[in-house]
């Protein structure tokens, strides 16, 4: 057993668990967009971020690939850890503002703003897709392709791939593919529409998509209606 | 097929699917699909992974490329010393932006950004000899002589 601190409280964890896996299992939340339980760590997003050591001697590493150690100081929301994971939200979001998953996260940490440029691309490169293929479905027959910005995901030349079955699991672990909310806002970059409106909801709302539950902006809407009804009939 | 060859000769291990892939390249100019399906058939390789380091390194090509490779240094250095002009005249010369094979196979041109030899700049490379101090009056020569070097050869 290895033991160690996160965010204050000591912890015991098996040898070789990672970060992530031991927050986790003590109940502490962090955000990932290229982890899953299933799959080999990737270290690709950088939302994991967690502050380690102590002092002046503090360093960023990712969560999921960093494993645990005897001693180690861990804090999972301090200051500069939240500032750099929002950071990088800002970012996924002018990357692909139209993916559900990335607008969430957008909304649950309050990013309400976008300092890039929007580029609309459709794939985060977060690698699940590829890493579910080999790993879990044992197809692989998609891959990374190019390098730097040239980089993205396909089947060898870009032709309909011999080894795979169709099975969907890419589409099923893709975090960009949902499409985000189709609300207020469904055009800007950022949507946060579901934190942004007060008073919340009251009414049921079938369409909701927002990670609040329930989605707000279905009444403010109707709110709005009926009082330009009422000034007409003034 | 010398691709087989090839394979043979590292013994068909997989670690040396670079070596493999660089002797393909330079015994076909380029990496043919069939030659990329083979090496990953015979290393046991996915062939996704084949692909993705084909794609990967610059010194592979996936179409074909020309005889005579002119490459010319863009970098800083370069740059500042007026590589752009050089560039600019080998593309006119040629008849080809750089990054493209002119129709008949002859001509492969490509840019880089820095070779290690800034003190020699604005340095081209042409068929892996470096031609340093380039000036515009030089370009007309080197590709004369490489068209004639192509005639020599056909005849
Ligand atoms: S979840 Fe750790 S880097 Fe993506
Ligand atoms: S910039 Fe051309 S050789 Fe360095």
């Amino acid at each position: 057993m290895i033991t160690l601190k996160i965010n204050g409280i000591d912890v015991a964890v098996e040898k070789g668990t990672t970060l992530l896996e031991a927050a986790k299992f003590y109940g502490i939340n962090l955000p990932t967009l290229c982890h899953d339980d299933g799959l080999t760590p990737y270290g690709a997003c950088r939302l994991c971020v967690v502050e380690i050591g102590t002092g002046d001697r503090t360093q960023l590493v990712s969560a999921c690939t960093y494993p645990a150690e005897q001693g180690l100081v861990v804090r999972t929301h301090s200051r500069r850890v939240t500032d750099v994971r929002r950071m990088m939200i800002e970012m996924y979001l002018a990357t692909c503002p139209s993916s559900k998953t990335i607008q969430d996260l957008a909304s649950k940490w309050g990013v309400s703003r976008c300092r890039f440029e929007v580029k609309h691309e459709d794939c985060v490169l977060c690698g699940l897709c590829v890493r579910m293929c080999a790993q879990q479905m044992d197809g692989r027959a998609i891959g990374f392709v190019g390098r730097g910005k040239n980089r993205r995901i396909t089947t060898p030349f870009d032709e309909k791939s011999d080894v795979c079955r169709l099975c969907g699991g890419c589409m099923y672990i893709c975090p960009a593919c949902q499409s985000r909310c189709q609300g207020p806002q469904e055009r800007s970059p950022i949507c946060n529409a579901c934190v942004a409106c007060e008073p919340p909801c009251l009414v049921p709302w079938d369409d909701m998509k927002c990670y609040m539950d329930p989605c707000v902006w279905c009444e403010q809407e109707t709110k709005r209606k009926l009082l330009a009804e009422s000034k007409v009939q003034e | 097929m010398d691709v087989d060859k090839i394979i043979d000769k590292y013994g068909g291990k997989r670690r040396y699917l670079i070596a493999i892939l660089q002797d393909v390249q330079e015994e076909e100019r380029y990496l043919p699909k069939e030659a990329l399906c083979r090496v990953a058939e015979r290393l046991g390789m996915p062939l996704v992974d084949v692909f993705g380091v084909a794609t990967f390194y610059s010194a592979f090509s996936l179409v074909p490329r020309g005889r005579h490779e002119v490459t010319v240094c863009v970098g800083t250095a370069c740059h500042v010393r007026g590589s752009r002009r050089i560039l600019e005249e080998f593309e006119r010369r040629i008849g080809v932006r750089a990054g493209c094979t002119t129709e008949d196979l002859e001509f492969t041109l490509e840019t880089v950004n820095c070779l290690g030899c800034c003190a020699i700049g604005p340095v081209v490379v042409v068929d892996k000899a470096y031609n340093g101090e380039m000036t515009t009056g030089r370009v007309k020569g080197i590709v004369d002589r490489c068209r004639e070097a192509a005639k020599v050869e056909a005849s």
